[in-house]
């Protein structure tokens, strides 16, 4: 059964992936001009070099076998070179995933450690203080973009406290950590806020049931009853795990920008501005794979904690 | 059912919202010269005269930010209005008709909605060019889905109902009855989700302005005076801070009126 579940599940996911990569493919088509004059870069144009593009890129086949090519070039790792600085995609890539990873590893490890305790507090204290001010957090951490709140950040805590540096990404684990501090926390507001409002909720939902209420009432110590009801609550917890990490691929390119790191995301947007087809295409499928394969995650991790999904129990 | 009145989080944020929509729609005549330039004054901290400094170009902070309510606001109004239409004209027909209209909708949503919208909106208006209104358009397809999977389950549940069987009766065409009677009744939920949508224009449109895809350089718009000043956070960070607050708080007043609108919206409901 677990394996029946798991096959549709990826078979949905590489249909999605196929979809997306037709899009990914036709970014070429969308820049304005033409196709050569984009693949031309900055460079002198001549009739002579435009026809050595041409049939380098093997333009003058029909776009759907041009697609193909693509496609089988990619899958087996070949993204082309990059217009903007002649170096193979992969290579490019590969220098500026490790930041980029990190960022987004730290930053969810802060939203979690934040958010997660600020929703139970919210859900256990509900209607109070501490609720009200979880809630208001949550809102504000939402709404705020991370490149606002980056500056803001880099204003107190860089410029007036100077406990973090304000540029730079540090040598060595400790003073890189230092330095990635500052844009793991702006990543991480946002995201905190979101997990603070999805436990919250799926809490308050919990404790109203019988066993719980029960529970409370026999007088079990609360670090017991919070196991009990987080456990029941994973599903929705999952869910905003999934919208987190997601969430933080695009926030990540702004928090990039904003501390001027040399990461996947300011490459992003470089490559955009300048046209640099073959690693914004790169770089975008990268992109919809890593979702792709975290709400992959998600799903299974649905699977492990209810066995309903599992085994195909309706509800 | 006791009517519930707004708190006072909602109220002060009401507030916010009319002063930031009163800037976009008259800012331009209260600071018609908010971009004049002034090198020989440079960069300031805040002082008499400029009370939140001027930025590298001698230019008043405070007028910029008032100037910059326009392309802010109205363009995330623009995008959060341009959505629902969008959103209801497919999301009408699907939750109404069902069928494969319904499938195709529907899979179409759960594609589009697979991709975080605004990494999309980086990579295709980027790759177009950028430009405010390429902007504007591209965010009304990415958040379409949204609208139409809100509006088709407010349809679904409206369809069953015996006016809409009255209506089938009487031999009326579908999209009669969708437009003049199924309609009306999922504007309040419609509405909601416009506003909590018009929350995350604002974000996703001060975001592409930040990477300048969006708003023209040296245009007054909060993304775009954060952009431009960042680099000056010593000589006076106000310049890059003060339009940064000016949308996180804006932002946040938004979702709360749109949550409070959404849970009015729900009791309603459930008060039927």
């Amino acid at each position: 059964m677990t394996g029946g579940f798991l096959a549709r599940r990826l078979l949905g996911t590489l249909i999605v992936l196929g979809l997306l990569s037709i899009g990914v493919f036709g970014l070429l088509y969308l820049a304005p001009g033409s196709v050569e004059q984009t693949l031309q870069g900055n460079r002198p144009a001549s009739p002579e070099t435009l026809a050595a593009l041409r049939a380098r890129y093997h333009l003058d086949d029909p776009v759907v076998v041009q697609y193909l090519r693509w496609l089988g070039g990619v899958l087996q790792g070949d993204f082309g070179t990059s217009i903007r600085t002649g170096v193979p995609v992969t290579e490019a890539i590969g220098s500026r995933l490790p930041l980029t990873l990190g960022l987004i590893l730290y930053g969810t490890l802060l939203a979690t450690l934040i958010g997660l305790p600020l929703g139970v507090i919210g859900a256990f204290r509900r209607g109070r203080a501490a609720d009200r001010a979880a809630v208001v957090t949550s809102v504000a951490g939402m709404s705020a973009p991370p490149f606002a709140v980056g500056l803001v950040l880099l204003m107190a805590f860089a410029v007036y406290l100077q406990w973090f540096p304000v540029y730079g990404q540090g040598e060595g684990l400790a003073d890189r950590l230092r330095h990635l501090t500052l844009p793991a926390a702006a990543l991480a507001v946002g995201s905190a806020g979101l997990l603070v409002r999805f436990t919250r909720a799926a809490l308050i939902r919990e404790l109203d049931q019988d066993y719980l209420v029960f529970a409370r009432a026999r007088g079990l110590p609360t670090r017991l009853i919070v196991g009990y009801a987080l456990r029941n609550s994973l599903i929705p917890i999952l869910t905003a795990l999934g919208l987190i990490l997601t969430s933080t691929l695009a926030g990540t390119v702004l928090v990039e920008v904003t501390f001027a790191l040399p990461g996947l995301g300011t490459l992003l947007v470089d490559s955009v501005t300048f046209k640099d087809m073959p690693v914004v295409q790169a770089l975008a499928l990268l992109l919809t794979l890593l979702i792709s394969a975290v709400n992959l995650l998600v799903d299974v991790g649905y699977a492990l904690a209810d066995p309903r999904i599992r085994f195909g129990v309706s509800r | 059912m006791r009517r519930r009145l707004p708190g006072p989080a909602v109220l002060i944020a009401l507030a916010v919202v009319a002063v930031a929509v009163v800037a976009a729609l008259f800012g331009w005549l209260l600071v018609p010269d908010a971009t004049r330039q002034d090198l020989a004054t440079g960069i300031t901290y805040p002082g008499t005269g400029h009370p939140l400094g001027t930025d590298e170009l001698g230019r008043d902070v405070l007028r910029l930010l008032v100037a910059g309510a326009r392309t802010a606001v109205l363009g995330a109004l623009a995008v959060s209005a341009g959505s629902m239409l969008l959103g209801n004209l497919i999301g009408l027909p699907a939750g109404y008709l069902g069928g494969w209209t319904d499938t195709a909708a529907m899979r179409w949503a759960d594609l589009m909605l697979s991709v975080p919208a605004l990494l999309v909106a980086i990579v295709v208006a980027g790759t177009m060019g950028g430009g405010f209104w390429l902007a504007v358009a591209v965010l009304i397809v990415l958040f379409a889905p949204t609208d139409a999977r809100v509006v088709r389950g407010a349809v679904l549940e409206q369809r069953t109902r015996p006016y809409v069987e009255a209506a089938r009766l009487q031999n009326l065409s579908p999209w009669r009855i969708m437009s003049r009677h199924v309609w009306p009744n999922i504007v309040p939920v419609a509405l909601a989700n416009t506003f909590l949508n018009f929350a995350y224009a604002l974000v996703s449109l001060a975001s592409l302005s930040f990477l300048g895809l969006g708003v023209a350089a040296g245009s007054p718009d909060w993304g775009r005076t954060l952009s431009d000043n960042k680099g000056q956070l010593f000589a006076n960070p106000w310049a890059a801070v003060a339009p940064g607050l000016a949308i996180i708080i804006t932002a946040a007043a938004v979702t709360v009126v749109g949550d409070w609108l959404q849970e009015r919206a729900e009791a309603r409901r459930l008060a039927r």
